[in-house]
């Protein structure tokens, strides 16, 4: 029950995922190949840029890291919860999505404490599902009707602003927000569209070292 | 860009992905402590990455015409106003997709 906000996400966006993938001339069966074995939904639908695009190697590896790289922080803030998991353990960690993370990370007061791994595991199981199950319907959709989806990619500056805005939201301090706007326009001024990311990434990564906290007055 | 390619960019992305995920647990998995400057990254990182996908996503924007910046621009204010008032993921990305295809189907 706790995974159904999750559901109607998944089922949403892997569905736009599989639409676009097969609009860009890819087949469902890399659509679900993508959904079960990356299943990280914003890095797949900047994979379908990758993919069209023609990027490297180098380039898509990179890319992954900085889009990805949030999921070091998820593991680290699960390690105490996932130490004792038992055998379940490979696949809670590589299930571990923004939104598994939403809500794996909490407290469970109403759970008893043997069973939260359990939990833990069925909600990832769930989400997965919906995400497969999501997308591949996206791309068989897409096969059968053909429409006009010319535009349908702002599906992902949608997505990508109202994490961010949220994350705005969320907290005082905007500094790492402005940093990470700020080099990007800036880079992109300064490279083109064709080769800012990784300057961006490296500059961002290299000021956030540098930045200290402001002290935290909430 | 042939399948082939394809498979091994995907290939390239799911190594790299459950590699991030699983390395936390293999770096930190017995008592070791997390340096500060990782903890650090952990809180300030993801808003600044946030911030790069969006300006990633609006890369294409010109301003030399109005089609070239008039339908992202109102799609994202679609987004913007929506999310801030509801605060609903879905219903702000369907009204800015919605808003941005029918501006550049029918209009521009």
């Amino acid at each position: 029950m706790a995974t159904l906000p999750v559901m109607t996400g998944y089922l949403v966006l892997g569905f736009g995922f599989g639409i676009i993938l097969k609009s860009s001339g890819y087949g469902i069966f890399l659509a679900f190949c993508m959904s079960l074995l990356i299943y990280a939904g914003s890095m797949q639908y900047v994979a379908i840029g990758l993919l069209t695009g023609g990027a490297s190697v180098l380039t898509t590896a990179l890319t992954t890291l900085m889009v990805n790289a949030r999921h070091l922080f998820y593991g680290i803030s699960m390690l105490g919860k996932y130490k004792k998991i038992g055998k379940s353990k490979p696949y809670l960690i590589f299930a571990l999505t923004d939104e598994t993370y939403s809500l794996v990370c909490r407290d469970h007061p109403k759970i008893p404490e043997e069973e939260v791994g359990r939990y833990c595991f069925f909600v990832s199981l769930f989400d997965h599902a919906y995400w497969v199950l999501g997308s591949v319907a996206g791309a068989v959709v897409g096969s059968l009707v053909t429409f006009n989806s010319e535009g349908i990619d702002f599906v992902l500056t949608a997505l990508f602003l109202t994490v961010f805005l949220e994350q705005w939201l969320t907290t005082k301090k905007h500094t790492p927000a402005l940093i990470g706007v700020g080099v990007s326009v800036v880079c992109l001024l300064i490279f083109g569209k064709d080769s800012f990311l990784i300057p961006a990434m490296l500059l961002i990564a290299l000021l956030l070292c540098l930045y200290r906290e402001e002290p935290n007055h909430e | 860009m042939n399948n082939s390619r394809a498979w091994i960019l995907v290939a390239v992305i799911v190594l790299v992905t459950a590699a991030l995920r699983f390395l936390p647990f293999l770096i930190f998995g017995g008592n070791r402590k997390v340096p500060r400057i990782i903890d650090k990254l952990g809180r300030v990182l993801p808003a600044a990455i946030m911030g790069m996908l969006v300006v990633f996503c609006l890369k294409d924007v010109t301003v030399g015409s109005y089609s070239g910046w008039v339908p992202a621009f109102v799609g994202c204010v679609a987004v913007g106003v929506s999310y801030v008032w509801k605060r609903n993921t879905l219903i702000s990305i369907l009204l800015g997709t919605l808003a941005y295809m029918l501006l550049v189907q029918l209009v521009f």
